[in-house]
């Protein structure tokens, strides 16, 4: 835990509440947005998933009856081979596609029925989400691409009235994740873990209660892929931010605090 | 905000976008460079018209006009009341001009209008396209002394200064030729006598010598005679007792051509001193304009004023007969509008009724309405007072030339139909630009919706995309078009001296400059259209981005 004191300037962020109350903000603990977790503690449970792909008449199955528990406050990895549905199902959690069968509940409501408005706001607002490939959008700075929840979120008058704890609270973020000095910079003058940080900073920008992360180190070293499971398991530990990431390495998998394994379109083992 | 910030991103990192937005400039600036500039014509063309052709004409079909005018006047000043400026009566025939140049006659076929000078000018520009600048106060069929045309350089010395020049040119010939053709008649004679002496001499007799004297004698009396075939003196049985005082006397002119007493007959017309009854040419009648040497427009004038011409047109009555005068060019009619240029001729009504015996009728009643008034709405009322049995039909001047305005009419319709089209055009090639740059966006709309971006907000940055270029290509479209419509003539010039093409051949328009006319309200229009074209076509494109699957949109790679 050496690394953690590194990496962490004390500073305050501005939280949602923070936004709304006009209040001063307070520590960083309140990242996260803490959630109402109904059946003891769980946050995010699936119950039978079932997707399958459609590709030329020909159907491929993918989740057979897949069902899932993600636990407030812990960080779960979902654990299986390449092309094994991780994607799939975490998409599905995500609400960004629909199952073809099955429920999935986010702190005892139903998601995955919702109207596509009231998916854009859970997405919006109780979700980030970060991926292998960063899917920052490239022709915006870092702190732009940290501001783009928020500006969603509040319209545009609304952005103009908070314009500045928005941009307090989005500047705190990134110097958070270690990005102070990168703040003006594109995409691509930043390299991949630097890219995965602003990505972080982004997702959380909202004050999600839950982070979704799709093979956040697949395309990073080993050395800057654990800097930033570093980050994400203070992030984890300090604010209770409920973390499901998705990977295909057993040593990843070992640092949280539950594995899911994924094979046949079903959960196997719980470990 | 955020559709706002991307849009603005999405037009600065895509500069290419702004090629498919050229069409729309170019369709934009040329729609409304040709309508400003058909406006300009037409506006100018319709001003001229109107102002030649006054505001309501009641016309007769009958050749011998009408003899009750006074009572039809009457009827008008009621029916048309307060709207009523001006009237005036005219009398206009078909008719012939002849111009005497250099020994050969060139023919035109006119318009010969006889008008009253007083009223003429309330219901007609006509004044306004003379050439002498007196006459454009007061209109006079008087030849002026000189001072004709004093704005143009080219335009030879006329009045009366010419015509004594010519007239006494004009006497030195015929004298020379007179000497010439007495001394043959001298030598004829001569040989005659010879000739009879020989066969008085063969046949014995000598009584012929005595009446070979008595023609010579006659030739040496008859002399003012001697050529008929010179304008003056073909002319003289016509002409008057006017003398040298005419010339300051203004209705001179009249009382000149009215004078045909058997008295007079025998009296000389002195062309140095006296003048015909004046004519007012159409300027292309008299003149031809034809490209010199240098390259340079310039005039060629057949007559001048001062110059007599011969009319032929017909008399009134049941048997018309073609009656030939002669006329003393007093003036040039310029209204720049070829047509009216090259047929009009204009002489004094009082004139023309005498010629051909028509008393004091006349063929048309011109009226000036006011300023505003409804021009149709008297037509109706008078077309209601004189139905078609009386042979008098009522027109507007829009309805005497409603062809001419309908064709000009058409043919701006349809040019603004093409150009639109082109800007359609450039319509597609905004679809097709804006597809792609979806197609390329697939990953940021993946990523946009992925953050919780409604599919709306989403086409919102695309259709905003969209308005912005539009809005851009027409905004400057209508910029360059108005610059280009006001240095128009510069640019003609400037593309004339690149090319050493004549763009706008004043040989043919009759005018100097291109006129341009810019309605606010087409401006606006125009670009309002263009910017609607580049919104439309931005809207599939918007569509499909809204449409896209946020899944599949963030697999691509
Ligand atoms: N859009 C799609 N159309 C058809 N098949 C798909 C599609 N997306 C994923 N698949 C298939 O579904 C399976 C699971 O994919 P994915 O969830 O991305 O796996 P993972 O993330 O575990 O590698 C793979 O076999 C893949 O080929
Ligand atoms: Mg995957």
């Amino acid at each position: 835990m050496s690394s953690v004191s590194e990496v962490r300037p004390r500073r305050r962020i501005p939280s949602e509440q923070d936004l709304q109350s006009g209040l001063p903000a307070y520590d960083m603990l309140e990242i996260a947005r803490p959630v109402d977790t109904k059946p003891e503690g769980c946050l995010l449970e699936a119950k039978q998933l079932f997707k399958a792909y459609r590709k030329n008449r020909h159907e491929v199955p993918v989740l057979k009856g897949c069902d899932f528990q993600a636990r407030a406050g812990e960080m779960t990895a979902i654990l299986g081979q390449s092309g094994s549905g991780k994607s799939t199902l975490l998409h599905l959690l995500g609400t960004l596609d629909a199952p073809d069968a099955g429920e999935i509940y986010f702190g005892g409501e139903r998601i995955d029925n919702l109207s596509r408005r009231r998916r854009d706001q859970f997405r919006n607002s109780k979700l980030g989400m970060i991926f292998q490939f960063y899917h920052l959008l490239p022709e915006v700075t870092a702190f732009q691409n940290v501001l783009l929840p928020m500006m969603i979120q509040e319209g545009f008058w609304g952005y103009v009235r908070k314009r500045k704890q928005i941009h307090e609270r989005s500047r705190c973020l990134l110097e958070r994740v270690g990005l102070s000095h990168r703040l003006h910079h594109r995409p691509r003058e930043l390299s991949g873990g630097e890219m995965q940080r602003a990505a972080i900073a982004r997702a959380l920008v909202a004050s999600p209660a839950l982070l979704l992360a799709d093979e956040p180190t697949g395309n990073l070293d080993r050395a800057t892929g654990n800097q930033i499971l570093q980050l994400l398991r203070e992030l984890n530990h300090e604010s209770k931010l409920t973390i499901v990431m998705v990977t295909h390495d057993e040593q990843i998998a070992q640092r949280c605090d539950a594995t899911i394994r994924l094979a046949d379109g079903r959960i196997q083992a719980e470990g | 905000m955020y559709r706002w910030l991307l849009c603005w991103r999405y037009l600065r990192t895509r500069y290419i976008a702004l090629a498919s937005v050229v069409s729309v400039m170019l369709g934009v600036a040329t729609l409304i460079i040709v309508n400003s500039v058909m406006d300009g014509f037409t506006t100018e063309m319709q001003e001229r018209m109107h102002g030649i052709l006054s505001d309501v004409v009641i016309e007769t079909h009958s050749a011998n006009g009408m003899p009750n005018h006074p009572v039809f006047e009457e009827k008008i000043r009621k029916i048309a009341g307060d709207d009523l400026v001006g009237l005036t009566t005219v009398v206009h025939v078909p008719a012939m001009v002849a111009i005497d140049h250099r020994g050969e006659n060139i023919t035109r076929q006119i318009n010969l209008i006889g008008i009253d000078m007083d009223s003429y000018a309330d219901v007609s520009d006509f004044s306004k396209y003379l050439l002498h600048p007196e006459n454009r106060e007061q209109i006079s069929f008087a030849l002026r002394e000189s001072g004709y045309a004093p704005d143009r350089e080219q335009f030879p010395e006329s009045g009366w200064v010419h015509r004594r020049r010519m007239a006494q040119f004009k006497k030195r010939m015929r004298e020379m030729q007179r000497q010439l053709e007495l001394e043959q008649e001298r030598n004829t004679r001569l040989r005659e006598e010879i000739d009879q002496a020989a066969q008085a001499a063969v046949s014995g007799h000598g009584l012929v010598s005595a009446p070979a004297a008595e023609p010579s004698e006659e030739l040496a009396a008859d002399h003012g005679l001697a050529f008929p075939e010179t304008p003056e003196q073909f002319a003289s049985p016509v002409a008057s007792e006017s003398t040298t005082d005419a010339l300051a006397d203004t209705d001179g002119p009249s009382v000149n051509a009215l004078a045909t007493r058997p008295e007079d007959v025998a009296r000389v017309f002195d062309a140095e001193q006296e003048q015909h009854a004046g004519i007012v040419l159409g300027i292309s009648i008299g003149s031809t304009r034809y490209r010199n040497e240098v390259g340079d427009v310039t005039d060629y004038y057949y007559v001048q004023p001062g110059d007599d011409v011969q009319v032929t047109f017909p008399s009134a009555g049941s048997m018309p007969t073609a009656l030939n005068e002669y006329f003393t060019v007093v003036d040039f009619y310029e209204s720049k509008m070829s047509e009216y240029d090259a047929t009009f001729a204009f002489v004094d009504i009082g004139v023309l009724q005498q010629f051909r015996g028509m008393q004091d009728a006349v063929s048309s009643i011109q009226l000036k309405l006011r300023e505003g008034a409804d021009l149709n709405a008297v037509r109706d009322r008078l077309r209601a007072e004189f139905p078609p049995e009386m042979m008098l039909q009522v027109n507007t001047w829009r309805d005497l030339q409603g062809a001419l305005l309908a064709a000009v009419q058409m043919e701006t319709t349809i040019l603004n139909i093409l150009l639109f089209l082109i800007i359609a055009v450039a319509g597609f090639g905004i679809l097709a630009t804006f597809f792609m740059i979806v197609v390329e966006k697939t990953k940021d709309i993946g990523i946009l919706k992925s953050l919780g971006a409604s599919g709306a907000g989403v086409a919102s940055i695309f259709l905003g995309y969209g308005v912005l270029l539009g809005a851009f290509g027409a905004g400057v479209g209508a910029v360059a078009g108005l610059v280009f419509v006001a240095n128009i003539n510069s640019i003609a010039g400037a593309l004339e001296a690149v090319t050493g093409q004549e763009v706008f051949d004043p040989t043919v328009y009759y005018f100097e400059t291109i006129p341009t006319i810019v309605h606010p309200a087409m401006v606006v229009w125009v670009t309002l259209g263009a910017i609607m074209i580049a919104v439309m076509a931005s809207v599939l494109p918007s569509i499909r981005a809204a449409r896209m699957h946020p899944v599949e949109a963030l697999r691509y790679e």
